[in-house]
């Protein structure tokens, strides 16, 4: 089958628009996981088992479980509880609570790499528990996540097509469309792989200038 | 006087190993006391519960009169929260034998951001102490050092006036200059000697410099076992002790 060059060329404008949605998709989920996964990595600190068993049960759940079924959980069972929210929304949470679950264990190592003196430091000093975790352990447990939770984004971003499943118009459901209004896929299909090519690229060098950074 | 140090009945052990066995042990406001003894002794550890590090399975600890680890609630003594801890930590000041400043902040910053941060002194202020103190300890030059970039004795340094700010009362020595290369030792001592000089400051010093704990102590405290074995005077203790324990313990590190 050839590859209809013009055709491409005018469908072009149309997936770009709509990797625009990719890319809000990516950033909203990456927030959420960010904040979901700071807390469930301080909740599985706690010394309380009450609070961090169940929490570590439930990120052992949902490791465990497909990311496409809690979309789909979310998206067609809730409606049944009462609890029906746009796909967008649907799409960022179970994404942002999926990849939580992982950025929790991110976040553990690198509090985990903080030396104990730092706290002892921090005690003798009299801060507060949410001081010293603030002003003194955070801001040295951060820098070296930095390129592994970028990864995490990355390979966050290569998921959001996963969102075409709940009727996010994003890239690849307007791909789909485009395609099914002429049953041609050729085209379509391949401007969205190099679309997420193109832009994987663009942010793993981002992520490499980063560590330079970081390292020295 | 009432002691602003007091230790009663303490115990306290890691799994099977006690290390603090019914330990008591009182300091004056001001007085300047060396914990000496062998290793494992417990003497850190003593440190270590008053300034929180470690909880204890027994006993009190009570702090210018007031008990660290309960509080009152009514007539009764409750286990401390932390608010308590606070308020009753806020007497005491630590240094530590790894130094433990905080290496993404400069040296003035290590100084003055807790003043800032636990005190909620101002930003001005709080550098005005911090530069006052650097002064002092002789580091008017290092201000925006990384401490990584500084010599041991310099980090112990930062680490002294840093403990200071706060303005504690009671200061706590552990092993302050064990982790230093030997021509590094005198300048952190050096220090140790100018605040020995300050009548109100009550220091509690763990060390193994044992002509230095005869030169400024007002008290020695030989540990054993988790207990205190013997105890008084330097000039005491060191010429003439009573315990064989000891006698032995300071001929071997003084010939060492």
């Amino acid at each position: 089958m050839p590859f209809d060059i013009e055709y491409a060329r005018a469908i072009l404008p149309l997936l770009l628009k709509a990797s625009i949605i990719t890319i809000e998709a990516t950033f909203v989920s990456m927030f959420v996981a960010l904040i979901g996964g700071l807390i469930l990595a301080l909740a599985l600190r706690s010394h309380l088992r009450l609070i961090s068993w169940p929490i570590w049960a439930v990120a052992q759940f949902i490791r465990s479980t497909p990311l496409l079924i809690q979309i789909y959980f979310l998206f067609f069972v809730l409606p049944d509880f009462g609890i029906t929210l746009p796909p967008f929304t649907t799409g960022v949470i179970a994404l942002g609570i999926h990849y939580s679950c992982y950025i929790a264990e991110v976040y553990r190592a690198g509090l985990e790499s903080v030396p104990k003196g730092q706290w002892e430091a921090a005690v003798a000093l009299n801060y507060s528990r949410a001081r010293a975790m603030a002003e003194i352990i955070l801001p040295q447990a951060l820098p070296p996540m930095v390129p592994v939770l970028t990864n995490y984004m990355i390979v966050m971003f290569k998921d959001t097509p996963i969102l075409a499943s709940i009727t996010v118009i994003e890239l690849m459901q307007t791909a789909n469309i485009i395609a099914s209004e002429r049953f041609l896929y050729v085209e379509p299909m391949t401007l969205v792989g190099l679309i997420f090519l193109a832009m994987s690229l663009i942010a793993s060098a981002g992520v490499r200038i980063l560590e330079g950074r970081l390292a020295r | 006087m009432s002691p602003i140090v007091k230790l009663t009945d303490v115990r306290k052990s890691f799994g099977p190993l006690t290390v603090l066995d019914g330990l008591n042990m009182e300091v004056a406001q001001g007085e300047k006391v060396a914990l000496i003894g062998p290793s494992g002794s417990g003497k850190s550890t003593v440190l270590r519960t008053i300034m929180t590090l470690e909880r204890i399975n027994g006993g009190e600890i009570e702090i210018d009169g007031e008990p660290l680890w309960h509080m009152k609630k009514g007539d009764r003594l409750v286990p401390a929260n932390e608010a308590h801890l606070r308020k009753v930590r806020s007497k005491v000041g630590m240094v530590f034998q790894q130094f433990n400043l905080f290496p993404h902040w400069t040296v003035v910053k290590n100084v003055m951001n807790p003043v800032r941060s636990v005190l909620g002194l101002p930003a001005k202020e709080a550098r005005a102490r911090a530069e006052e103190l650097l002064a002092l300890v002789g580091l008017k030059d290092k201000h925006h050092e990384y401490p990584g970039r500084l010599s041991g004795g310099q980090q112990q340094r930062v680490a002294i006036a840093r403990a200071l700010a706060l303005r504690p009362r009671i200061m706590l020595f552990d092993e302050v200059t064990s982790a230093l290369d030997p021509e590094l030792v005198g300048e952190v001592l050096n220090v140790l000697r100018m605040l020995a000089h300050e009548h109100d400051l009550t220091m509690i010093m763990v060390t193994h410099q044992m002509g230095f704990a005869r030169e400024i102590a007002d008290r020695v405290l030989f540990f054993e076992n988790g207990r205190i074995a013997e105890a008084g005077k330097p000039e005491k203790v060191f010429t003439r002790p009573d315990s064989e324990r000891t006698r032995a313990f300071l001929n071997a590190v003084l010939q060492g």
